[in-house]
């Protein structure tokens, strides 16, 4: 019976690994078949990194993951230390609205965020028409609606794992502060900060993580703007090929690095720092 | 100096979260002007037209119920095996089966567009001389699996967490008072795990219903999800009331599923309904 368990947990994991290692292990093969392995080159990351479509679809991830992670990360810090001490209905009301943003399939907010953005611009270009015939400014779907979209489901993402971070900390640390005659900002800066620092960090890494690799809430969110995840689902529409695993290759070694520095930071610092928290 | 920081996530939210819901609702009260785009009004015909989309909504509550069905039956022994074999490598095990869910669901959908396609195994099979000429992608069985591979670690983790918690002593005690393994498995610890159960089961299904990339990755547009239907309607048809109509009435699904899993919940394990949503 032991071994039969053992056995069969051995193969869930090759189950969840094998399929994403047979993509890397293609993206460094050297013919130009995709079902064959010839041999080891790196030809196809080459060939993929010098696209002028690659690379530009992924500067715009990037800078719409940077921004969206940064604008979670301090949205969802302040809110995870504000609420607390706010009033129970505004607290309630917060917590539906991080739960919504958590539960709600990523479909779903796109298409109300389209339809919301489409709507609002619309009316605000009118008026700019108005006001300024002059001018060309035309507001629509783009850089910025991905960012908003993004950072409603980063900023719950933060706003969770400081709570956690906050509700495991010792509390009287912060009131020795202010016994001891710390200003209110004096204790945040130098006391509850420095303590949340790696679940802020986290937070800000696992918001990046999921802006980057986001493909459904793009879909419908980014008018012209065109993100790495994207540009693959088109070309995987139009078939495998050596390129797709190779750029899906640097994808998931992305991923995969920001995950592992999320979670040594969250785990290794925290865990110290609560182990002398409440006996 | 607390309360004011709150105030902008607070306005982030209603602006990007709560206005957008409100304006959907909106919408979908409308009508289509003829170009395309929406029409104000206040009636109920696009609700009246949700009938015309049965099959999709068909397609994903059933192929969505089998794919979480057999997520289950994969999950539940192999959260069995982390909670009761671990040992001290539980952590790392544990975050072993959640990677992959961290990394881009339109990669690991690939994957096995990849592995499916006809140059994968259908490939190795006829090579090998076993099968020829196999279809395995834009099949059913390539989203049912594409569903299971993608959710599975969203199962265990529930799963796992509910089986943890129990206490060794009571299984112990079981076996003390001359219950077999068959039956201390049956009476103690598959009821103990339930919530872990239906926590897992709301939190595969829930995203399976609004799932776009699988069906169309996999299924090869020969199977249309609601997901398809929703694209189909804000980028084909341009039919953006209809198309609203169909998000809320999907919203109020997820609702209720959500409102019947709470109650659920604190009916089997009181005061542990909040636990494993993430």
């Amino acid at each position: 019976m032991d071994r039969l368990l053992r056995g069969y947990g051995a193969a869930v994991y090759l189950f969840l690994f094998v399929p994403i290692a047979v993509v890397v292990v293609f993206s460094f093969n050297a013919g130009e078949h995709v079902a064959e392995l010839t041999g080891f080159s790196l030809r196809w990351y080459v060939e993929a990194w010098t696209n002028p479509f690659i690379v530009e679809a992924f500067r715009t991830s990037i800078t719409v993951a940077l921004t969206s992670a940064t604008i979670s990360m301090f949205l969802g810090t302040a809110a995870a230390l504000a609420m607390p001490s706010a009033p129970r209905r505004l607290r309630r009301t917060f917590d539906v609205m991080v739960n919504t943003a958590l539960v709600v399939p990523g479909i779903v907010l796109g298409i109300s965020l389209l339809i919301f953005i489409v709507t609002a611009t619309n009316w605000l270009n009118s008026w700019i028409a108005y006001l300024v015939p002059s001018s060309d400014l035309r507001l629509g779907l783009g850089f910025a609606s991905l960012v908003a979209a993004h950072s409603v489901f980063g900023t719950a993402l933060v706003t969770i794992l400081v709570r956690t971070r906050l509700a495991s900390m010792d509390l009287r640390v912060i009131e020795a502060s202010a016994d001891l005659y710390a200003p209110p900002l004096r204790t945040v800066c130098t006391v509850t900060l420095p303590l949340l620092a790696p679940a802020i960090f986290a937070g800000f890494l696992l918001a990046f993580t999921f802006s980057f690799d986001d493909f459904i809430i793009a879909f419908f969110t980014r008018g012209r703007a065109e993100t790495l995840p994207i540009y693959l689902f088109a070309s995987i529409r139009r078939g495998v090929s050596p390129v797709v695993n190779a750029t899906a290759s640097s994808l998931l070694a992305m991923t995969v690095t920001c995950l592992a520095v999320a979670a040594v930071v969250f785990w290794r610092r925290g865990s110290n720092r609560t182990e002398k928290g409440i006996p | 100096m607390y309360r004011v920081m709150g105030a902008p996530a607070v306005v982030w939210y209603l602006l990007f979260l709560a206005a957008p819901l409100i304006v959907l609702l909106v919408v979908s009260l409308g009508r289509r002007s003829p170009n395309g785009g929406y029409q104000p009004g206040l009636t109920l015909e696009q609700y009246g037209q949700l009938g015309t989309r049965w099959t999709a909504f068909a397609n994903t509550v059933e192929l969505g119920l089998v794919g979480t069905v057999v997520c289950l039956m994969v999950a539940y022994p192999m959260a069995y095996v982390l909670a009761t074999r671990g040992g001290r490598y539980k952590t790392i095990l544990l975050a072993l089966v959640v990677v992959p869910f961290w990394t881009s669901l339109l990669i690991r959908t690939y994957a096995w567009v990849f592995l499916l396609g006809n140059s994968g195994i259908p490939a190795l099979l006829r090579d090998l001389g076993i099968a020829e000429g196999v279809r395995l992608l834009n099949t059913p069985f390539a989203v049912v699996l594409g569903i299971v591979y993608n959710y599975l670690p969203l199962m265990i983790l529930p799963i796992f967490v509910s089986l943890d918690r129990i206490d060794q002593g009571i299984r112990q005690a079981s076996k003390d008072l001359g219950a077999g393994p068959a039956r201390t498995f049956l009476r103690i610890t598959l009821p103990l795990s339930a919530p872990g159960i239906i926590s897992g089961v709301l939190l595969v299904f829930v995203p399976v219903l609004g799932e776009y990339l699988i069906p169309v990755l996999l299924g090869g547009g020969q199977i249309y999800f609601l997901g398809n239907a929703l694209a189909d309607l804000f980028f084909q048809s341009r039919n953006w009331p209809f198309g609203a109509a169909v998000a809320t009435a999907f919203i109020a699904l997820v609702m209720v599923l959500i409102g019947f899993y709470r109650k659920a919940a604190s009916r089997l394990a009181p005061g542990t309904e909040q636990e494993g949503m993430l």
